[in-house]
């Protein structure tokens, strides 16, 4: 038997108002998977992404994280929310905290840890993505780069089953992107499942196991780097990488 | 005698200061009172209806728009001035005092609110996103991660509020309250010489110039690197 995937979405459809954002949507998401999601801008990429912790409420299908149903009304959101990390675009640190407030907070509030281990959690947290020394820092005096991996180390310290990240190089200054992929790098070689909202290509090459290209609320294409890069089948899916590679 | 000597005889009469002195004291006394009480239930109240209303449910939202514009818009003077000869409670000890009290109170609480409001609302979607996708709940992330930021916003408006709102006790002396405004005005009356206003005028500068200053180390002090 085959191991249960840790993510496993089927049929996602989400409509805003009269807008038909998502189409019906499958991923599914085998344990260790590095699953990358590109597209034009408007294609539902992180709505997809939004839809597998319920950022955003899908308006039919089902989502599966770890065997547990996302969208069943019994599931205790805020406690099955603790197995899927998400790293956003904008970092979304919270400004009046210190990096270390930031990493422990859902750690005390939501997984109940004491002060004391969730401050040793929130650590080796910071540590695992380079910023131990960083712990006293409030956002304002962080890089962007240093911010990100602060976002990721919060994310992280939950010990979530697969991590979601939309965007989270785009905000970024070019020299402060490298940071920040190599800890997605490490995060990767771990065994952590992610899926990977992102126009860095480079980082799909030679990270992703599987490359899903979106358009206008359906994944057109999927298949491994080589086959999307190299030969995609599909017009749309040619178009589009080859207006990206001309940059 | 001089203009100069009759202006100060007028204005700064010695005699009549010291006079009157001990009622002026005793009036700033009740406005310390009644403006200590305005402070503490006003932002409280204001505080809790903009919690209620982030809940989100409409018909709640309704009322709570609607008792807030009402009280921003009728002049605080004609709220008391309803409540101590309108309410049926008018023979009540204290009433003055009470009506006062409930009014400005219902002023700062509807002011506050919308500021508390406007402080929550204005903080980015993303903050609730991230506390959210971390398992946190809306009550959690509201107290822990919104309203810590919030408060900091709206401290600069809300002192300003406050403080104006508060000034506004001085209208108790319509509906009989013995604070300083009320203590002077008779003082004039008895004595035909305005000097106990000048005191009175003292009063408020030394009551409300160090809640100025309050506010401004507040502001500074909450203050955060972004």
């Amino acid at each position: 038997m085959a191991a249960r995937p840790v993510v496993e979405a089927r049929g996602i459809h989400k409509h805003f108002g009269a807008h038909h954002v998502l189409k019906g949507v499958d991923l599914v998401l085998a344990e260790r998977e590095l699953a990358f999601v590109i597209g034009p801008s408007g294609s539902g990429k992180s709505t997809l992404l939004r839809c597998l912790n319920r950022l955003e409420e899908p308006s039919s299908g089902s989502v599966m994280v770890d065997g547990v149903d996302m969208l069943d009304a019994r599931t205790d959101l805020n406690h099955a929310r603790q197995r899927v990390g998400m790293v956003f675009q904008s970092f979304n640190l919270y400004p009046h905290m210190t990096a270390l407030g930031n990493v422990t907070l859902a750690l005390r509030k939501v997984a109940g840890k004491s002060s004391a281990e969730a401050d040793a959690l929130g650590q080796s947290a910071l540590a695992r993505v380079g910023l131990a020394d960083r712990a006293g820092h409030t956002p304002g005096q962080l890089s962007g780069g240093q911010q990100q991996r602060v976002a990721i180390a919060r994310a992280i310290a939950l010990e979530p089953r697969v991590m979601l990240f939309d965007e989270p190089t785009s905000a970024l200054d070019p020299e402060l992107v490298g940071s920040v992929l190599a800890v997605m790098r490490d995060l990767r070689q771990s065994g952590m499942a992610m899926v990977v909202v992102s126009h860095e290509m480079g980082f799909a090459r030679n990270a992703a196991d599987r490359v899903l290209f979106m358009d206008q609320g359906l994944i057109v294409e999927e298949g491994t780097p080589a086959q999307i890069f190299e030969s995609p089948a599909q017009e749309r899916t040619r178009a589009f990488i080859g207006q990206i590679q001309k940059h | 005698m001089t203009n100069w000597d009759r202006f100060l005889e007028t204005f700064f009469n010695a005699k009549m200061m010291a006079r009157y002195l001990p009622d002026i004291l005793q009036g700033a006394l009740v406005t310390i009172q009644i403006a200590g009480l305005v402070i503490v239930c006003g932002l409280l109240l204001g505080l809790a209806l903009a919690l209620l209303r982030s809940i989100g449910l409409r018909p709640l939202n309704l009322l709570i728009v609607f008792v807030v514009d009402l009280f921003r818009a009728l002049p605080p003077l004609v709220i008391i001035v309803f409540i101590y000869f309108g309410l049926p409670a008018s023979g009540v000890k204290n009433w003055g005092f009470i009506a006062t009290w409930l009014s400005l109170t219902f002023v700062l609480m509807a002011f506050s609110e919308e500021i508390f409001w406007a402080g929550i609302t204005s903080i980015p979607k993303g903050q609730w996103e991230a506390a959210r996708s971390t398992g946190l709940s809306f009550g959690q992330t509201l107290i822990n991660v919104v309203l810590p930021q919030a408060l900091r916003l709206t401290i600069p408006p809300l002192t300003n509020r406050t403080i104006a709102i508060t000034k506004g006790t001085a209208l108790a002396s319509v509906v009989a309250v013995g604070e300083i405004l009320g203590m002077a005005s008779s003082a004039v009356s008895n004595s035909y010489n305005p000097s106990p206003l000048t005191m009175a005028a003292i009063g408020y500068l030394i009551l409300f110039l160090p809640l100025v200053v309050f506010g401004r180390w507040l502001e500074t002090r909450m203050a955060w690197k972004r």
